[in-house]
């Protein structure tokens, strides 16, 4: 899979936010998008993903493995997105909101338990199925948001800052869990971040946003 | 940061259905207020070929003027409606200043719920149960304290000064503007400008009245707008606790439309527009002093005045909440008392027999009504929930609040109901639909769709856009976000909206008693008419079962989504 953004440029009313960019990013590589808050870099994942708010206007092509998905609804993209916090559903149980993201192609009651299981134990949560997400530790919560995003079987991954909200251990663990995790399902990944650290661990390519449209 | 999930971008030329939503919502709230203010009005200049008035002139209004309690009755609405405004507000306010104390607080948040959900009529009753001559107040002093072997013959209830009605009202609407400015109270940041005036040296009152307030009342002008057309036009409660000679103008226009020498239609509906350009003249003043407070306040903002520790304040604000609350509470419970009452002779405290008999009896009498009280409002809350529910949404998909157009949802609180349901009634004759379940549940459904709106508007704004992204982009399609995510996830507001809208619905009077065509029984109907001389236990059981409706419908509505949520942490932050 790789993922392709073609000739982006968004606009808040007026004020160009992104000109005229474009990002290709090959299966299992990480490319990190860095820039100051309000440089549009959300702006831009969420574009990708079709879910651009009112107010912003954009215009270019998103695609992955050549297929256009500009002209797509959201929840036809399979662009998987995770953001700075979990929001994992909190009136769905763990096991819920895996299941709640398990692609709809995986059928049968049994398949699709053990989809939710394995999930669990490769996030080394197992058996906390039937848990309410509220008792769970932040490192925890966040591991259950990637398995239900990857359980979607994305074509890409796109993290909005999604390192932010844990502590500095945690931070690194979670890091590499993900990226691993991408990897291994040769998912191309596009980070937002204003992290320098996060750039590092990716070992990726970098791109600037919004030195010059922003005022400092 | 909070964005609107766009489902259906990138989909040009494919209008969304959701679209016209706001649309509908406002003409079914507002087509039967427009059609029903014409149908009043053309009468009330002499039009109105059916009943042979081809002229336009200024006859019926010379008619109502001409009629001798026309100038007793307006001196007594505009003594009680700017009374009960006046003093809800004030001691609402006042409350909320000391609802800084968290025990006050807790009490207001136990209390303000079911006082709200109880309808008028049934508190009116219970309120006269009370304070009458030969109320509980009087049995239970009786004669230790006061001699008396029999009830005292002074008018404590529908006195000519209309003291009764003022507090009538009073224990209604304060909880109602309480509860507004707490909700504004949130909004507004308000405690932290507390807390700023607070290090600067002033005292709590002081503070209220200089930085908080002036920033929780855009929120509350409307309400307490609503408030004062309502005291101004109010029937029910007038009918049960106000001066009966002259009685209030609303009232008298009542009769009026009620006489059968159809003549009177015509000056009816002239005091009918009497009456709502009262009610225009007394919203300006409100906007009139509104300014002058304003301009007060900021000249005492530079005094630099600091203003004391307000403890006396405290204590007589306290003391007033609490009054009114025993009485709120002492009005249910009289009412359960007279219906499990066999014998209650004067000057007992309490029954000297009990018994279920009042209940047996009644219970054939009171089903019809109860069934009709109970599909009325349902019907009316669900319809409700069908406008509003795709009006939110709408403005999600869009991301705009349209704040002026929600000022629409106002209009049919302020028009005094009765200057425009005698008109609507007519429409739906014309149509023949008068009587029927359709103009029933669409008259309350003018009046049930702006508060359900108001109260699920601010929960619905408030649920975290990001969630609903994240679903759509686990592939979950637009319809199944909603089903899946935004309804279990606003389930508490939906059905403490629904509580809401059926409360209203069941304590509306006017409405069913125009649009039922005079032949259509619920239990608020029943109960006023029989509060007028039937027997106390006959009018308690029934006023109590009016009651009971909201109050059950209120506690399954908080009850259910804790019961649901019982192992979701997450959702009880919400």
């Amino acid at each position: 899979m790789t993922l392709l953004l073609e000739d982006v440029t968004l606009r808040a009313g007026d004020r160009v936010l992104v000109a005229d960019l474009t990002l290709r990013v090959a299966p299992g590589e990480v490319l990190t998008v860095m820039g100051p808050s309000g440089a549009g870099k959300s702006s831009l994942l969420a574009w990708a993903c079709g879910t651009l708010p009112p107010g912003l206007t954009g215009s270019g092509r998103v695609a992955v493995n050549g297929e256009d998905l500009t002209a797509l609804p959201p929840h036809r993209r399979r662009l998987g997105i995770l953001f700075q916090d979990d929001l994992l559903f909190p009136h769905m149980s763990v096991g819920g909101n895996l299941a709640f993201g398990l692609d709809g192609a995986v059928r049968g009651r049994a398949a699709r338990r053990a989809a939710v299981a394995a999930a669990l134990a490769e996030a080394e949560l197992p058996g906390l199925q039937a848990r309410d997400p509220a008792t769970l530790s932040g490192g925890q919560r966040a591991r259950v948001a990637l398995m239900r995003v990857l359980l979607s079987r994305p074509h890409a991954l796109l993290l909005d800052e999604p390192f932010g909200r844990l502590d500095t251990a945690l931070r690194g663990r979670m890091r590499r869990f993900v990226f691993d995790a991408a990897r291994a399902r040769g998912l191309p990944v596009l980070l937002v971040t204003h992290d320098a650290e996060d750039l590092a661990a990716s070992g990726g390519k970098v791109v600037e946003l919004g030195r010059e449209n922003c005022p400092a | 940061m909070r964005w609107p999930l766009q489902s259906n971008i990138a989909l040009p030329g494919r209008p969304s259905p959701l679209a016209a939503a706001p649309a509908l919502l406002v003409a079914a709230m507002l087509l039967p207020v427009a059609a029903g203010l014409a149908a009043t009005l053309a009468p009330a200049f002499g039009w109105f070929p059916a009943l042979g008035g081809g002229v336009v002139s200024l006859r019926p209004f010379a008619d109502f003027f001409a009629l001798p309690e026309v100038p007793g009755a307006i001196a007594a609405t505009l003594r009680t409606g700017l009374a009960a405004t006046a003093l809800s507000l004030v001691i609402a306010v006042a409350l909320a200043v000391v609802a800084r104390h968290g025990a006050v607080r807790r009490a207001a948040d136990a209390i303000v719920a079911p006082l709200l959900a109880t309808p008028h009529a049934a508190l009116a009753i219970g309120l006269g149960f009370l304070l009458a001559p030969s109320g509980w107040i009087v049995r239970a002093l009786s004669p230790g304290l006061t001699g008396w072997h029999v009830p005292p013959d002074i008018a404590t209830v529908q006195d000519p000064l209309g003291a009764a009605l003022v507090l009538g009202l009073c224990v209604k609407e304060v909880p109602y503007l309480l509860l507004m400015t707490l909700a504004a109270l949130a909004q507004a940041d308000a405690p932290a400008s507390r807390v700023v005036a607070a290090s600067l040296g002033y005292g709590p009152w002081r503070a209220w009245a200089l930085v908080v307030l002036p920033r929780v009342w855009p929120q509350l002008r409307l309400p307490v707008a609503a408030v004062l057309s309502f005291s101004l036009s109010v029937v029910d409660v007038a009918l049960i606790l106000g001066p009966g000679n002259p009685p209030t103008l609303a009232v008298l226009v009542l009769r009026l439309f009620n006489d059968p020498d159809l003549g009177r239609w015509f000056p009816a509906c002239a005091g009918a527009v009497v009456l709502a350009g009262i009610v225009l003249a007394a919203l300006g003043l409100l906007f009139a002093l509104e300014r002058l407070l304003a301009r007060l306040g900021r000249v005492l903002a530079r005094s630099g005045a600091r203003g004391g520790d307000g403890r006396g304040a405290d204590g007589l604000a306290g003391a007033i909440g609490a009054v009114l609350a025993a009485l709120g509470a002492g009005a249910l419970a009289v009412l359960v008392v007279w219906s499990f009452a066999g014998v209650w002779r004067f000057s007992d405290a309490l029954p000297a027999r009990w018994s279920g008999a009042t209940w047996q009896a009644q219970a054939p009498a009171l089903s019809g009504p109860a069934q009709a009280t109970l599909f009325i409002g349902l019907a009316a809350t669900l319809l409700a929930l069908l406008l509003v529910v795709p009006c939110l949404e709408n403005e999600r998909r869009t991301g705009r609040t349209p704040r002026r157009a929600l000022a629409l949802l106002y209009v049919p609180l302020l028009v005094p109901q009765i200057a425009f349901l005698s008109g609507m009634q007519q429409a739906l004759l014309r149509l023949h639909l008068d009587g029927g379940a359709v103009a029933l549940v669409w008259a309350h459904l003018v009046f049930v769709l702006p508060y359900v709106f108001l109260s699920l508007a601010d929960p619905w704004r408030a649920l975290d856009e990001r969630l609903l992204r994240s679903a759509a982009c686990l592939g979950a399609s637009p319809w199944r976000v909603r089903l899946r995510v935004t309804l279990p996830l606003l389930a508490r507001p939906l059905l403490a909206a629904a509580a809401v809208g059926f409360a209203v619905s069941v304590g509306l009077y006017l409405p069913t008693l125009f649009a039922g065509a005079g032949r259509v029984a619920s239990l608020t109907t029943e109960a006023v008419t029989l509060a007028s001389g039937a027997d106390r236990r006959i009018v308690a059981a029934t006023a109590l079962l009016q009651a009971a409706f909201p109050l059950v419908f209120y506690a399954l509505a908080v009850g259910l989504p804790s019961w649901r949520a019982r192992h979701r942490r997450g959702l009880a932050l919400q």
